[in-house]
């Protein structure tokens, strides 16, 4: 059962990242970008624990709370950087 | 139909779930039409699919011990995605990433006439929208 799980969370995770890579190429905005790269980083997590569910060990738990880290500081620097942008051009 | 069974199913159905919150995640960002309506879908993998996923994984180790951890991991998710996505949500409003016909209420709108009035005020001529 588990091997079955496995593939069918293999294929839908795949068809999730393939989905988010198509908007991180394709996002009118740098925020839409950012969002979908965020959603990419879910969608790591995803995979990490589903590895360790289905080969039952624990080796990836830390970096599953670094990568959720690293979004939290990737997004909230980006969207920082978008609104200072900003002001500087209306500050100008 | 022995314990061990029905834990490997539970698990398996929070497995295939989360996996699927990730999907509708996708499948949100690419067919909603604004940032606000895409945000909206992509809480779903970083709140309840990872609730899930952790849930089977706590399921599977079959031990007492790794539920804080998972617990931990799970609150550590819960308190970095809503600043983050506040902080998405208000550079994207500032920057005017929204359609304003498809809100169905807008509270910023009235601060937001205040301050640039205010602005206008003070700098007498008004530039207009160059950031967008």
């Amino acid at each position: 059962m588990m091997q079955t799980v496995l593939t069918v969370t293999a294929v839908v995770l795949s068809l999730a990242a393939a989905g988010a890579i198509v908007r991180i190429g394709r996002g009118p905005s740098l925020l839409d970008r950012v969002l979908a790269a965020d959603v990419l980083l879910a969608i790591f997590g995803a995979a990490l624990c589903i590895d360790m569910a289905v080969n039952r060990h624990l080796n990836n738990l830390m970096l599953l709370v670094a990568i959720s880290l690293i979004g939290f500081v990737g997004s909230v620097t980006v969207a920082r950087f978008v609104a200072e942008r900003r002001e500087s051009v209306r500050e100008s | 139909m022995n314990p061990e069974t029905v834990i490997d199913a539970v698990s398996a159905v929070f497995m295939v779930t989360g996996a699927l919150m990730s999907l509708a995640a996708a499948v949100g960002l690419l067919r909603f039409p604004d940032l606000m309506s895409r945000m909206h879908a992509a809480t779903k993998p970083q709140v309840l699919g990872l609730f899930l996923l952790l849930a089977a994984l706590g399921l599977q180790m079959r031990t007492w011990w790794v539920w804080p951890v998972l617990v931990v991991a799970w609150l550590f998710q819960l308190l970095t995605v809503p600043v983050s996505a506040h902080m998405v949500g208000r550079a994207g409003y500032r920057t005017k990433h929204l359609h304003p016909e498809l809100l169905s209420s807008d509270e910023l709108e009235a601060v937001v006439q205040q301050a640039a009035g205010q602005q206008a005020a003070k700098h007498g001529v008004d530039d207009d929208e160059a950031g967008r």
